[in-house]
């Protein structure tokens, strides 16, 4: 049936199957998907282009119109393999679109919405391990650490406007190292170095020609991205909240922010760092990530990022800020191997250690040692009260203090 | 010369084209590339180094008989280079050409010195010169070594096919170019430009596809020697190396041993050749270890399994 000379839509039942496409698009949307009226009609016009051959065919069809990210492939293949089964089926999904859909099927919409989710944030691993619900108990689990897995979630306190203000403030003061690259762009300038050709003629042609005076440019300087990866386990559960609205500030205020939690599992929340409100930022990193204050596995999440993201965030000579307190208890190995690796892909590597609280600190944890001798720089934050602390932390200033080898030393 | 191939009609005939030009591919990038033939929309390409993405546009543009304009992508690209430069020395000469004739009217002069004769074209105004049925195949390539800047500027070209240049006016492409954006993903393309696009996530092949691929681009290779390698390629790609090796890896290493004139894998061989396929040292070691022995003993016993 599928070799024959391809049905148009328009001698197929008469516009159902316009109807059933906008359904379709309506139920990815509903999945998560990005879908815009525009993406519809290009769908209804791929169709009518390629006509309605085999299944696989019309699942391809759809396929290079709604989808536009690699992520998105699953959710569309469940769709697809749900919405195009059977009529009925197609009936069901219009009722369940109806503004009186019955109780039952409300539940069912809920439940596709759920395991959409769920699979999004359980990829690869297995489905939804329910959450542990644990007493809130206060322990000061600093300077401690465990390698064991605990999912929790956590509450932070909202931020305050006073405190919002003080944060942008301290962030738009901040002044990384080696912050500033040259870029292959140019724009006009008034010392004179590079002669702006273009520039040049326009300016001589307002005088006809008569009066070729030199115009100039210099290259554009751009901050490089930015990589966070912070540790939220149980030892760093004091400064936690105070990284995520670091992390929220400096992504609004900065292009290229790229932002990464990591406890036992690796978490990017580099989108939902973008929302424009910090609580509900936070409100959804919160929703993303599930294993706060659990123990930690430095080189493990370290190998997750190097093998998933280091390609495809580090690029454009990204500095790399690491948030933790090198507290490693197991596989030493695994963890020099790998910051080795994250060292040397990106163009400088900032370990901030809130953890070092005196001067007289040395490195005797076992894999503080492993880590300081892959890092560019060392920073370490005596007690971060608020932002302020943490970004005098991370500036220019006192730059020699940072240098890791000063820790090495001497022990 | 003057005779027009035609854009293929059916997905059937999709799938011949590339097949004819010896590209080896699934339904679904057939269905694709039509789609975008017929629609005229840009086809946007994802995927892993190595798996054939910039070769569609090029099996395409001799397929089809046009021209490949090729606009590789990287850090800074400006217009300049990107679109189009004037002709500055040429433009100096005019103006004293100018002085000494005696001319002095001025937009006369502006006339001539910006004018089509000094415009330096560069890939993307070339893409847009295509002559009604002969269009050339526009390749975008790696698209995200470019910044951001750069991919907001493609957005008017994809859309609506034309640029401006201040000083000549709009320029619009008579019939609109076949455009093939390919991305590595070291960074996500923003979904403005994506939204433009018929987007495909190309794969690596299954294991048939990739022994086909090996039959039509490497002629002398052994027909055992072959199914080894392709065996022992999907093997690898199996392992949580850091960089999986791509089809054209594969060919790379089949034609190595062509050269060589082998017949089999042997453990020597394969350690000798690595680096045709490898390029990672830590992946390399891995495989030169027990794990590389154990894996070919597993090939082999497989393939002596199906046989």
């Amino acid at each position: 049936m599928a070799e024959a000379v391809p049905a148009k839509i328009s001698d197929h039942d008469d516009g159902r199957m316009v109807d059933n496409i906008v359904y379709f698009a309506r139920v990815l949307r509903k999945s998560g998907m990005k879908l815009g009226p525009a993406a519809v009609r290009d769908a209804v016009e791929a169709v009518q282009v390629a006509g309605i051959g085999s299944r696989e065919e019309f699942y391809w069809v759809l396929h290079s119109v709604f989808v536009k990210r690699r992520e998105d492939h699953q959710v569309f293949d469940q769709a697809f393999k749900l919405f195009w089964r059977s009529r009925d089926l197609v009936e069901k999904m219009i009722a369940m679109f109806s503004p009186v859909a019955i109780e039952t099927e409300r539940k069912e919409k809920l439940k596709a919405g759920e395991t959409r989710v769920s699979q999004a944030l359980f990829e690869g691993h297995e489905k939804s391990r329910p959450p542990e619900e644990k007493p809130i108990i206060d322990i000061d689990a600093r300077e401690t650490s465990s390698g064991n897995e605990v999912l929790r979630q956590q509450d932070f306190a909202q931020m305050t406007a006073l405190e919002l203000a003080q944060a942008k403030r301290a962030i738009t003061e901040l002044t990384l190292p080696f912050d500033l690259v040259e870029t292959r762009r140019y724009k006009p300038s008034s010392t004179p170095r590079r002669i702006d050709p273009r520039a040049t003629m326009r300016a001589a042609m307002r005088t006809g020609g008569d009066l070729i005076l030199p115009r100039f440019r210099k290259r554009r300087k751009v901050h490089p991205p930015l990589v966070i990866i912070a540790d939220i386990s149980g030892s760093m559960s004091q400064y936690t909240r105070i990284f995520l609205h670091f992390m929220h500030v400096i992504s609004e205020q900065r292009r290229g922010v790229h932002t990464f939690l990591f406890g036992t599992r690796l978490t990017n929340v580099s989108r939902q760092m973008r929302g424009k409100d910090p609580d509900e930022a936070v409100d959804q990193c919160v929703g993303a990530v599930r294993d706060w204050s659990g123990g930690t596995r430095i080189g493990e999440a370290l190998r997750l990022f190097n093998r998933k993201w280091s390609r495809r965030v580090l690029g454009q000579g990204a500095i790399v800020i690491l948030i933790t307190d090198g507290l490693e208890r197991d596989s030493f190995e695994e963890l020099e191997t790998e910051i080795d690796r994250l060292h040397r892909s990106c163009r400088r590597l900032i370990w901030l250690n809130p953890l070092l609280r005196f001067d007289g600190f040395e490195a005797r944890a076992r894999g503080v040692r492993t880590m300081l001798g892959h890092v560019d720089e060392l920073r370490a934050v005596h007690n971060i009260a608020a932002m302020a602390d943490l970004v005098a932390g991370l500036g220019t200033k006192d730059a020699a203090a940072a240098d890791p080898r000063r820790y090495l030393q001497g022990s | 010369m003057s005779i027009q191939i035609p854009v293929p009609a059916t997905i059937d005939a999709t799938l011949e084209m590339l097949t004819s030009e010896n590209y080896v591919a699934g339904r679904a990038l057939a269905t694709v590339l039509f789609l975008s033939l017929r629609m005229q929309r840009p086809l946007f390409l994802e995927g892993e180094a190595g798996v054939g993405k910039t070769e569609i546009a090029k099996v395409l543009a001799k397929a089809l008989d046009r021209p490949l304009i090729r606009l590789q992508c990287y850090e800074g690209l400006d217009v300049a280079s990107a679109v189009y430069e004037w002709n500055y020395p040429a433009q100096m000469l005019e103006i004293r050409l100018a002085e000494a004739t005696g001319e002095d009217d001025k937009s006369a002069i502006e006339r001539s010195i910006f004018s089509e004769k000094h415009l330096i074209r560069r890939p993307v105004l070339q893409a847009l010169g295509g002559v009604a049925g002969r269009a050339p195949v526009f390749l975008i390539d790696e698209l995200d070594r470019t910044d951001e800047a750069f991919e907001a500027f493609l957005l008017e070209i994809l859309s609506d096919y034309q640029v401006t240049i201040p000083e000549l006016g709009t320029i619009k492409a008579e019939e609109p170019p076949i455009v093939i954006i390919t991305s590595n993903r070291t960074r996500e393309i923003h979904d403005a430009l994506k939204r433009r696009c018929l987007y495909h996530w190309v794969d690596y092949p299954s294991a048939d596809v990739e022994l086909e691929i090996v039959r039509r681009k490497v002629p002398g290779c052994h027909a055992e020697l072959s199914r080894q390698v392709v065996t022992y390629v999907q093997h690898l790609r199996q392992m949580d190396l850091f960089k999986s090796p791509g089809v054209a890896e594969t060919i790379d290493w089949a034609t190595a041993l062509t050269e060589l004139d082998r017949l089999a894998l042997d453990p020597e061989t394969v350690s000798d050749t690595i680096g045709t396929l490898l390029k990672y040292q830590d992946d390399i070691a891995r495989i030169e270890g027990s794990a590389g022995r154990e894996l070919l003993a597993e090939v082999k016993a497989e393939l002596a399994a199906s046989v």
